[in-house]
Formats: structure tokens, C-alpha cells, sequence
């Protein structure tokens, strides 16, 4: 099977080669057969790749250790359920999920526009088509993810067990997805370039797969907070690492780039700022996945192998390079055909937020990569922590939700007096009283950047609902239909204003549950005895008894765990019972039978089980870190370890539930950190707002199906009028 | 004002206004920035009052907890030299003896203290193949 996925990739590499000679050839001779042919090839990538991946997939579920990729990341203990998301844990495994996620995009962006551009398409294919083979000669040359071993070992490392969660399953395709979407307008944007084509076809080619990038990198960024929240034990979201900021950038600039494009398609303005947008989100996109594959940053994500490093500098510097030299070659060709009427219009509220937005990318970047900036000019590597970034993206955050209530009310070309105070009394209204309350409240008086980002986001909500309102007011009026259909109606004629109105919507809601989480937030790390209790922010929580559980079995959250020591703790507030909460630690086989045949059963990654009681109002949030490094436990292991054989993990197991039984009768005191949050729940749901409405906006307008319906109409008509 | 020459104010005034910030920008950077070190480069250059960021590895039978605070020292990767502190805060699950750490640090006196909730764990890489295999392809 080796053999097999090993010749996949020879083939993927030369048919990329072969491709990329064929679409230039044929695009610089007027020859469209070759053209043709170079765009077949990818569709044949597609399918090679394909089946390189089913190979590996099948090598990881069938427990074939004699791949390199599947022994040192998945095991016979690791669940299937896992054992099928460990291709992609993997250095070799995820450049290959790459490569295959980039020929399957690639693949649907030249069938959908077989029939036009051919200049442009053709260059794309080529440029497609260098990035995959690209990847391809990574995994060729040093990063083989067929590598045997033989004889092959009996067993596995693992999965690393802190990857063992859900969205640990979608996070990394979800990402990987975003990653390799932002590269299909990267192409079409230079194949146009080069040309020298820069009229909006190219961009409504790729329109949507630019969203479709920005929804995945969004949905992707999402699971990996969600991930980070309830698996890594440290009771955040984000923590401004290395590899989540690789992630946000390509999505902030690819964010400003479907608001720019507005622009373009309205009034022919900001062309070189769009085509300049596309290329940077394409290269930041191509720089993210060289942060988490090249282990070039201190990252909590240590994906180790330095190797990768010096093909992907090469290959970001041949971008950046090209891309000015397209840009700047072409600038006669990319004039805008108008001027900004005035500084109080849509476009410049558009500009404004652009620039916020390319803005907060700058400081990311410059954040991420400064222990690299900090090297080259001192000579000494440093690092800004999360409060330097905090400094600067709060208040650009504030004014990209004020600017996303502005947006959509005020008027293209020049706003004037009596436009504004039509469009702004409603949501400035909102923003007011919602001020007053939360003031006569005393809830925000302390904390300005949270009380800013409620009034910004009521003002939000008020001026998107305001639009809403109007529209199925207008509905309502000429068609007579009922509120929900017209609401339903107005969505459906005009699904892209409408979808990115949600998506304002859920934004604002997100950042309320961020600022009000990192404003208002309690927590307590301390030690506790069963019987004892804290208290936390109104809550009184009391450690009520300990829980083991032994074997994975037994395992209450199936991820494989050998041990699971927990904590029954009760929640009360002001003497009324509010919840139970259950946090457990889990002990992972090390793998590593020089530890001893006991200590190596438990000798793994710990990982915390997190007990959450999430609410709309308010998440209770906790983590348990018991002690085994008592002596009477270390007593169990250290002769567990001399009188048991290696051979035997089944006598080894019963040690370990001699442990457990021990833990339970007598406990010691355990560490436990506890954190009382509000609205945090918010933020997923502000995230599942988002999507719904970028799906909304994605979803093809009824006029294109109604285009494609007609022509299938017209063509049976022809013929039934043939066959009279 | 002639149309053109607006605009080229307009853009000269967002061209300074931009360079500003973006120089506000590099200064704190590197004024709120923490220098990268390793404990033998901590033990030598190290200024009292100043925060450091440390890398290295967790020192075996070095890890003990009293009352909230953790005591652990920190070792060069290869060498020797290690630096011993004291850490309140949250601690990250992969937090064991051996593993890679990041920690902030400010040298008080002759000790160190960890800057509270500022300790990151390496994930152990699992994703590096080990050399002693044979490896055909």
C-alpha cells in the first residue's frame, strides 16, 4: 500500500509539471488545446490525490504501523473516532490534506469557469498547480508521509491526547480548507494580471470562493477556541499564540476584501487596493501554514521539524515579489474610473473600515513575527506578551463594530444631513439607552472599552434592524405579504446585502460575550480538601468527593484515557443549588515502557476533562489537577513496576485500580481553578450567527437558478418543437 | 483649492497620520517587549527588576507545590545551567517534569519570580519521527 501512495505522489508531482508547461504553453501560443489540457490536469490531481489520501486513511484505521505517519500518531487504543482525524496530526499527513484540499477547490474553480476567461484561467491553472506541486515536492523530498519502517512495530505512540476532542476532528480541515480557498483568488487575481485582463470578471469568478475562505478560516478560528475553552485547562479562548494569529490575519485581510470589492463592482474605484488585498490574503494564508509547519516561532503548538523553513521563505519570497512587480506593472490598467465624492458616503465608511482592518492585521503581524523583527535589528530575540496586543486591537475593535453599524445606513456617494438623521436616530438611540441602563446600572463604570462595546453593538443591532424593518415594511406595502414572508422574500431577492447584515449582527454579539468574559470575569485557583468550599464571584462551590474511573472502557468521555481522576464539586448561590459539576483529570498510556510497566499505563500527556455549566447569563467554568505524587500512591506504581512484567498491561491495569481505589479512600487535597464568566456562551453563538449568514450570502441568487432553469426549459422546448 | 491639490493634502495628511501610528506602534513594541532568553543567558546577563521571557526545559525532582505556589526550576536545553522560581497561576496540562516551557520572569534580588498566568507548555512533539527507526521509502 506504501508503494502505492508513494507512486501517487511521483505521479501528482509530475502531472503538475506537465500541467503548469501546458497551460502556459498553450495560453502563450493562442493554442486553447493545451490550455485544456493543463486544466485536465488538475482535475486528474484531484483524482490522484484522492486516493493518496484514501491510502493513508485506510493505513491509520487498519492500525498499519509500518507507516511511519501511523506509528508515531495513532495506536490500537487510540478510538476510531480519533484514529480517522490522526491523518492530519501528522506533519506529512496534514501537507498532504493540503495539497488534496487545494487540487479539490482548484478542481471546482476551473470547471465552474470552463467556458470563460481562458487567458486568465489558464495562468490560474498554472499557478494552481505550482502551489500543489509545491506541497508535492515537500512531501517527496522531506516530508514523506508513505515512509515505512520494517520490520513494523507492534504498536503506536498514540494520538496525542490533547487532539483528542470534536473539533479537534474539523478544526484542522476547516483551517486547512480557509488556507487553500484564499489561494484560489490569489491565482485568478495574478492570471489576470498577467493577462492583462483586470476588468471585475475574475473577481466575480472568485467572489464567492473568497467568502467561502472567509467562512472556513471563520469557522475553523472558531473551533480552535472552542477547542482551547474546554480542552486545554486554562479556562481561555485566546491567547494571542503564534499560530491562532497566523490564522486571523489571512481572515481580517480577506474581511476587508468582500467589503472593498463593493466598491469596485458599485463604481470601478480601489482596484489596485483589491487586487493588492487578494494577493496579501493569498501570502498570509501560504505564511500561516509555513508559522505552524516550520516550528519557527515559540508557539504552544510545537509542530517541531525546522527543515520546512527554507522552501516556504523561498516561496513567500517569490510571492511578495511577483506580487509587486504584477501590481506595479499593471497600475496604468488598474485607474479607478471615479473619485471619492465626499468623506460622508458608504465608500469612505468602507475605506475607513479597510483600513481598521488591514490596520489590526499589522499589528498582529507585527506582534506574531516580532521575536524574528526583534533578532534582525538587536540581535537579542523578544517577545510582546497578550497586553501589548490588547493595547491595540481594543480600540480597533471598537471601531470596526461601530463602523459596521455605520455601513449599512449610510449613503453612497455623499450622505447628506436629512439621510443621516434618518438613518442614525434609531441606532443611535439604541446605543444611548443601552448606555443609561448599563450606567444606572453601576455594571460597566469601571471597565470603558466593555461599556463602549455594548453601546457599539446596540447601535449595531439597531441600525441593521432598522434595515430589516424598512425592507419588509417596503414588502409589505407592494406585495400585501404577511411580516415573515415578506422578511423571507426580501432575504431571498437580495441574499448577499441581506446574509452580510447577519453577519454584522453576529459579530456585534461576539464581541459583546468577549468583552463582557474578559471584563467581568472571577476566578480562583486554590487548593481544596473533600468537604471544603470557595467562593467565586457569587458562587460557592464545595468539593464534594473525589471520582476515579480506570481503563478506557471506562472511560466517561471515550477518548482512551487509562485513568480518570475527578471531582463531584456543588455549586450554590446564596444557599440555592445552581449545579454539579464533575472536572476530571485523565492519565494517557506514555508509550514508553522504560518508565515502568506500571508508571508508563499512566505516564502520558495528562488532560483535563473541564466541567462546564454554560448558560446564556454566565459560564461556570472548572478544572481539577489532582495529586498522585503522594507517597502511598508512588508506593503502588514503584512496586507494580518490580514485581510486574512489561508483557502483562492487563496485571499493570490492576495496579493502576489499586491506585484509584486507593485515591478514592483516602484523597489528598487537589488543585482546582475555577472561573466564573459571563455571557461567554455568547460568543459561540455570536460565531454560529456568523456562519448562517455567510451562508446566506453564499448561497446562489435566485436570478442564476432561475437562468439555469430557463435555459433547461428553453433547450426541452427546442426540442419537443423539433420533434413537431 | 483645486480639486487635485485637496487630494494631495488629503493624502499626505493620512500618509503622516499612518507613519505616526505606525511608529507608536514599533516603539512599544520594543519598549513593552520581553528579551527571549535561556537560563544560562539569565543566570549571566540577568538585571534585577527586569522580566525576561524564559524558554527551556522543566528540571527533573525539581517540581513542588506549596500552598498556591508552584517552585520549579528551568533548564537549558542541552546544558547545565538552570534557573530556579516561583509561579502563581494557572498551569497548563502538559506542565510536567522535562517538558519545554515558556515562562516571564523577573529577577528580584537573587530569586525569580513567574509572572502570574504567564507559563506556556510546549505541546510534547509527537510529530517528529524518531531517528533511531530505519526508514525505507
Amino acid at each position: 500500500m506504501s508503494q502505492l501512495g508513494g507512486a501517487c505522489l511521483i505521479l501528482a508531482l509530475g502531472v503538475c509539471v506537465y500541467g503548469i508547461g501546458a497551460s502556459i504553453y498553450g495560453v502563450r501560443t493562442g493554442q486553447t488545446q493545451w490550455s485544456e489540457s493543463g486544466r485536465r490536469s488538475v482535475y486528474a490531481l484531484a483524482g490522484i490525490l484522492t486516493v493518496a489520501f484514501a491510502v493513508l486513511e485506510l493505513a491509520f484505521l487498519r492500525n498499519d504501523f509500518s507507516f511511519n505517519t501511523v506509528a508515531d500518531t495513532s495506536s490500537t487504543t487510540t478510538p476510531t473516532f480519533y484514529k480517522a482525524a490522526a491523518v492530519w496530526s501528522s506533519q506529512e499527513g496534514s501537507l498532504l490534506l493540503w495539497a488534496w484540499l487545494l487540487s479539490l477547490w482548484s478542481t471546482l474553480v476551473l470547471f465552474l469557469t470552463r467556458k470563460r476567461m481562458r487567458d486568465v484561467s489558464a495562468y490560474a491553472t498554472a499557478i494552481l498547480l505550482g502551489f500543489g506541486g509545491f506541497f508535492i515536492a515537500l512531501m517527496v523530498f522531506y516530508a514523506n508521509p508513505f515512509g515505512t519502517t520494517d520490520p513494523a512495530p507492534a504498536e503506536g505512540v498514540g494520538l496525542d491526547p490533547l487532539l483528542r476532542h470534536p473539533s479537534m476532528m474539523i478544526h484542522p480541515p476547516m483551517l486547512y480548507s480557509g488556507y487553500t480557498l484564499c489561494i484560489v483568488p490569489l491565482a485568478f487575481g495574478m492570471g489576470a494580471l498577467l493577462a492583462r485582463k483586470v476588468d471585475a470578471e475574475w473577481i466575480k469568478a472568485t467572489r464567492r470562493f473568497a467568502m467561502a475562505a472567509w467562512l472556513f478560516l471563520g469557522i475553523g478560528i472558531m473551533l480552535g477556541a472552542r477547542w482551547s475553552y474546554s480542552e486545554l485547562g486554562w479556562g481561555g479562548y485566546w491567547g494571542w499564540d503564534a499560530v491562532e494569529n497566523a490564522s486571523l490575519m489571512p481572515w481580517l485581510t480577506a474581511t476587508a476584501f468582500i467589503h472593498s470589492l463593493m466598491i469596485q463592482e458599485k463604481r470601478g474605484m480601489l482596484k489596485v487596493w483589491n487586487v493588492s488585498l487578494v494577493l496579501a490574503t493569498g501570502t498570509l494564508a501560504i505564511m500561516g501554514t509555513f508559522l505552524v509547519r516550520s516550528g519557527i516561532l515559540s508557539s504552544i503548538h510545537a509542530f517541531g521539524g525546522q527543515t520546512l523553513g527554507v522552501p516556504f521563505v523561498i516561496l513567500i519570497g517569490v510571492l511578495i515579489l511577483s506580487s509587486i512587480y504584477l501590481v506595479s506593472s499593471r497600475r496604468d490598467m488598474l485607474r479607478s474610473e471615479h473619485r471619492l465624492d465626499s468623506l460622508l458616503s458608504r465608500e469612505s465608511i468602507f475605506l475607513a473600515n479597510n483600513i481598521v482592518l488591514v490596520g489590526l492585521c499589522f499589528v498582529i503581524f507585527w506582534g506574531t513575527y516580532f521575536p524574528l523583527i526583534s533578532e534582525a535589528l538587536t540581535g537579542h530575540e523578544a517577545s510582546v506578551g497578550p497586553p501589548w496586543f490588547d493595547r491595540y486591537t481594543v480600540p480597533l475593535a471598537l471601531i470596526l463594530v461601530l463602523l459596521s453599524g455605520i455601513g449599512p445606513v449610510i449613503a453612497w456617494r455623499r450622505a447628506t444631513f436629512a439621510n443621516a438623521r434618518r438613518n442614525f436616530v434609531i441606532p443611535l438611540s439604541f446605543a444611548l439607552a443601552t448606555l443609561a441602563v448599563l450606567l444606572a446600572a453601576g455594571v460597566a463604570d469601571s471597565k470603558p472599552f466593555a461599556l463602549a462595546m455594548f453601546c457599539c453593538a446596540a447601535f449595531v443591532l439597531g441600525s441593521v434592524g432598522q434595515e430589516y424593518w424598512r425592507g419588509v415594511r417596503v414588502r409589505r406595502a407592494i406585495a400585501g405579504e404577511p411580516a415573515p414572508l415578506a422578511l423571507m422574500a426580501l432575504v431571498k431577492r437580495n441574499r448577499r446585502r441581506y446574509g452580510g447584515y447577519v453577519v454584522h449582527i453576529g459579530i456585534a454579539v461576539l464581541f459583546v460575550g468577549v468583552a463582557a468574559s474578559s471584563s467581568f470575569q472571577h476566578a480562583s485557583e486554590l487548593s481544596l480538601s473533600p468537604g471544603q468550599s470557595t467562593k467565586v464571584g457569587a458562587y460557592t462551590v464545595r468539593y464534594v468527593r473525589p471520582t476515579a474511573s480506570v481503563t478506557p472502557k471506562y472511560d466517561p468521555v471515550h477518548t482512551g484515557s487509562t485513568l480518570s481522576l475527578g471531582a463531584v464539586l456543588d455549586v450554590t448561590k446564596q444557599g440555592k443549588h445552581v449545579t454539579t459539576l464533575t472536572p476530571a483529570e485523565d492519565f494517557y498510556d506514555s508509550g514508553e515502557p522504560a518508565q515502568g510497566s506500571v508508571a508508563h499505563l499512566i505516564g502520558g500527556q495528562p488532560v483535563s476533562q473541564v466541567g462546564i455549566d454554560g448558560g446564556i447569563k454566565r459560564d461556570i467554568w472548572s478544572a481539577i489537577a489532582p495529586n498522585i505524587d503522594t507517597p502511598r500512591l508512588k508506593r503502588i506504581i514503584e512496586i507494580g513496576n518490580k514485581t510486574i512484567p512489561l508483557v502483562r498491561p492487563d496485571e499493570g491495569m490492576i495496579a493502576v485500580a489499586v491506585m484509584a481505589r486507593e485515591y478514592m479512600r483516602s484523597p489528598p487535597p487537589a488543585e482546582f481553578h475555577l472561573i466564573v464568566s459571563p455571557l461567554v456562551m455568547w460568543i459561540w453563538i455570536g460565531g454560529a450567527i456568523v456562519a448562517c449568514g455567510a451562508l446566506i450570502a453564499l448561497w446562489p441568487a435566485p436570478s442564476a437558478v432561475r437562468a439555469r432553469v430557463s435555459v433547461r426549459a428553453r433547450s426541452r422546448a427546442a426540442r419537443r418543437l423539433a420533434r413537431a | 483649492m483645486s480639486p487635485a491639490r485637496k487630494r494631495r493634502v488629503r493624502l499626505v495628511v493620512a500618509l503622516s497620520a499612518a507613519v505616526i501610528l505606525a511608529s507608536a506602534l514599533i516603539y512599544t513594541s520594543f519598549s513593552a517587549a520581553s528579551p527571549t532568553v535561556t537560563p544560562s543567558q539569565l543566570v549571566r546577563e540577568g538585571i534585577a527588576g527586569r522580566t525576561y521571557q524564559l524558554t527551556g526545559k522543566v528540571k527533573s525532582g525539581s517540581v513542588r507545590h506549596v500552598g498556591d505556589t508552584l517552585y520549579f526550576s528551568v533548564q537549558d536545553r542541552a546544558g547545565e545551567a538552570s534557573v530556579p522560581l516561583s509561579y502563581t497561576g494557572t498551569v497548563p496540562d502538559p506542565f510536567r517534569e522535562g517538558r519545554e516551557v515558556i515562562v516571564n520572569v523577573e529577577k528580584q534580588g537573587d530569586s525569580y519570580v513567574g509572572e502570574r498566568n504567564s507559563l506556556i507548555t510546549k505541546c510534547p512533539s509527537k510529530y517528529t519521527a524518531t531517528p533511531s527507526k530505519t526508514k525505507t521509502y
